[in-house]
């Protein structure tokens, strides 16, 4: 009875939250100081905007780099820097920041399906006016979106390809050829067995590290089954029943009973991946292309030992790449007068050549920028050059994050159970159909319930 | 003999002095004014009933913090399916009876052992104590970095003795147990401290009688201590075992309930659930720890109570 007219119960919850916020909100609005008066926007315009982003040692170098280029040209703007954790925890922070009304003026985010689990259309101002708009490249647009087909967001860094890195003199050294089918890699990785170095890299102790044996085979699942995505967001094909999706999951497995992995693939972490393949103690680490770009940090001046290949799957005629066209870069809907034109602004230099050498100062790009009116510099690394060459040449396709809403949250957890041998690959793929539903019916797609 | 002595002689300690007193004071002014609850009252409507009502409300719709659905019961349905839920509920109930007995029984030996009579007993009783006094967080984080198979001291230590030391956190059999060990020796000063006022609140006629009987110390322990610091026992039991249960910023910090799902709790898959915005279903969870918690807890407090009073 008291639950059906739930009203006076709801309305004292949603003003305790508010109230709560209020609090929060007065506690920073007195560190902010004066520079919160102008918000009526007559006198001279100092605005002061924040800009939150990742807290990986590329992002916060980027950051730098973007905010003291940004104010040079922008005297009147004064940027407050702001970052924030990454995986579940960042998700976590950036749904709840903008459910209590409390997110920075301008913030970076995946695009794809983590935006949609954001709800763009209710939380972000839409930038399809913005003269800019025309200049992006496709792919980044069309996973940008929301569902009321108005874009949300500005390009943040380059795109970047989901694939193996490996290490080129071991290559050399044992006379291998990048292989063209999951059979030849796995020649490969037993060969390299034999000269007595782990095969294939993994690093449970990052969790989300694990995912990328089943993400990075989506060019392959499209290759075989061209309306997957169609399918799947209907909820008419699943992981589980379909053998070319199956695939990733069975590769973890291969893998795991093969032996190939590194001896402390349980606990390593992303930097001590990226070391092992950059040292040549491992030769084979699936992963995204963007963390190349922490080499130089972790091994300095290994960034030309380490190459890139996609995913091999069946068949070497469909050979290819799936890609992550790149984050985005948003502006809550909550931020009004003088504050939205500096944010807008904020968005739009990222979209200028300045701001794009800015980004490259902190993160040496890893494929090609997502805006026409950027050029990459001279000197980018062979895993850039990799990625590049798969895409002028055709051979790529979006990951299926960026074709359909719907990404499971636990599909890290479920490839470390496949990766440990706590579960088979069918029953992996199977869970992750249950994972993935719980997502569909929280968006509330149609097909689900 | 002296060390039995020694026990009994020992300084009252003051909590167990000050409890007497303050509930005798509350029992003698039973009637206050009542505008004199209302502070109280209202803080706990608004804090604590008004939520409490709300999480259930939203525990029946799916939920994103800005619209709700009613859905009956599918969150329900949906969190008893959570393969997590499975591994968690039997995590949750090994782990939460395993701290609760090891911090009973090792903290009733240490406060035997720091109520005798022993050289620098102040000092090791705060030593004892100190691990409570840190942040959980800080705990989990520093026994991760120790229990890491390859490069933590833990594992090191033991190879130089020549074993090889198991995989702790990463091997999926024994994480849940790793994490519980640490909880044991982050929580068991608390337990130790309650045994000791416990005990040293017991009369010293009782044990003086025995001597004079020609008890044992072994027998006097049996006989006298154990039952005597009967509440003491319920107390530590039932805080542990609260505690246990809804267990959750340690694993979270150790193993975020990893390596896959092999060391959730309760507590962690609702987080999970809230994490991936899933508000509603994790609401749902809550509302399913409450119910849990209640259902062990008030028959078990009931019982040791109930005992107290013969």
């Amino acid at each position: 009875m008291r639950f059906n007219k739930s009203g006076p119960g709801r309305a004292a919850f949603v003003a305790l939250a508010t109230a709560s916020t209020l609090f929060a909100a007065g506690c920073s609005a007195g560190s902010l100081g004066s520079s919160e008066e102008g918000g009526g926007g007559g006198q001279a315009g100092a605005v002061t905007i924040t800009f939150l982003h990742g807290s990986t040692d590329t992002d916060v170098a980027s950051a730098k780099a973007i905010i003291e280029a940004f104010q040079a040209a922008n005297p009147n703007i004064t940027v407050k820097d702001d970052s924030r954790p990454g995986g579940s925890d960042g998700d976590n922070l950036v749904k709840t920041r903008l459910a209590t009304g409390e997110m920075a003026e301008v913030f970076n985010y995946n695009n794809g399906s983590l935006l949609q689990a954001i709800k763009p259309e209710q939380n972000l101002v839409p930038m399809d006016d913005q003269p800019w708009a025309s200049t992006l490249d496709k792919t980044f647009v069309d996973s940008t979106k929301a569902a009321d087909g108005k874009l949300y967001g500005g390009p943040w860094g380059t795109v970047q390809g989901g694939g193996v890195l490996y290490h080129i003199p071991t290559y050399q050294k044992l006379g291998l050829e990048i292989p063209q089918t999951w059979d030849e890699f796995m020649k490969n990785n037993e060969e390299i067995r034999k000269a007595g170095i782990d095969p294939v890299i993994q690093s449970y102790g990052e969790t989300w590290t694990s995912q990328l044996f089943v993400l990075g085979d989506y060019h392959n699942v499209e290759a075989q089954v061209p309306d997957f995505a169609a399918q799947y967001t209907a909820g008419k094909m699943k992981y589980a029943n379909t053998p070319a999706a199956l695939e990733g999951f069975k590769h973890i497995q291969a893998v795991l009973e093969a032996g190939y992995f590194n001896k402390n693939y349980r606990s390593a972490e992303l930097n001590d991946g990226i070391k092992m393949v950059a040292d040549g103690k491992g030769v084979h680490y699936p992963q995204l292309g963007g963390v190349t770009a922490n080499i130089e940090n972790v091994a300095p001046g290994k960034s030309n030992d380490v190459g890139f290949f996609p995913l091999p799957g069946n068949d070497p005629a469909t050979f290819g790449m799936t890609v992550w066209p790149g984050n985005g870069l948003y502006i809550p809907k909550t931020v009004e007068g003088d504050k939205l034109d500096a944010a807008k602004k904020f968005v739009e230099f990222m979209t200028t050549q300045q701001g794009c050498d800015a980004y490259a100062k902190g993160t040496p790009p890893t494929g090609p920028f997502l805006t026409t009116n950027c050029k990459l510099p001279a000197d980018v690394s062979q895993a850039a050059k990799d990625t590049q060459s798969y895409i002028e040449s055709g051979k790529a396709s979006p990951a299926l994050e960026f074709k359909s809403p719907i990404k499971g949250p636990a599909l890290e957890q479920i490839c470390i159970q496949v990766g440990t041998g706590q579960v088979s690959a069918e029953k992996g793929a199977a869970l992750y159909d249950e994972d993935v539903k719980k997502q569909a019916q929280q968006l509330g797609l149609p097909g689900w319930e | 003999m002296a060390s039995t002595l020694g026990t009994a002689q020992a300084p009252p300690v003051a909590p167990v002095t000050r409890g007497e007193t303050g509930r005798a004071r509350g029992r003698r002014g039973g009637s206050y004014p009542y505008w004199f609850y209302l502070p109280a009252a209202v803080i706990f409507t608004v804090f604590f009933l008004i939520p409490t009502i709300a999480s259930f409300y939203f525990s029946f719709t799916r939920w994103d913090l800005f619209t709700s659905t009613w859905i009956g019961l599918d969150n329900y349905k949906t969190f008893f399916e959570e393969q997590a839920l499975v591994i968690g509920l039997r995590n949750t109930l090994i782990y939460a009876t395993m701290t609760a007995g090891l911090k009973v029984v090792i903290g009733l030996l240490l406060a035997v052992l720091l109520t005798s009579k022993i050289i620098a007993r102040g000092y090791l009783r705060s030593v004892i104590f100190f691990p409570v006094l840190v942040s959980t967080i800080g705990v989990g984080l520093t026994f991760t970095a120790l229990m890491n198979p390859e490069l933590g001291l833990i594992n090191k230590a033991l190879a130089v003795i020549g074993i090889t030391g198991p995989d702790w956190l990463v091997d999926p059999q024994l994480a849940i147990f790793s994490i519980a060990l640490v909880d044991v020796w982050a929580g068991v000063g608390l337990a130790t401290v309650i045994f000791i006022a416990g005990i040293v609140s017991i009369p010293s006629d009782y044990y003086e009688a025995a001597q004079v009987d020609g008890a044992s110390r072994f027998y006097s322990f049996l006989h006298i201590t154990l039952p005597l610091a009967r509440p003491a026992v319920a107390t530590v039991v039932t805080l542990a075992l609260i505690g246990g249960l809804r267990s959750f910023d340690l694993i979270w910090a150790m193993t975020g309930g990893g390596p896959g799902f092999a060391s959730d709790t309760i507590g962690s898959v609702i987080y999970k659930q809230y994490q991936a915005g899933f508000y509603g279903l994790s609401t749902a969870g809550s509302v399913v720890l409450f119910l849990l918690v209640s259902a062990i807890i008030v028959p078990l407090t009931w019982w040791l109570n109930r005992h107290e009073v013969d």
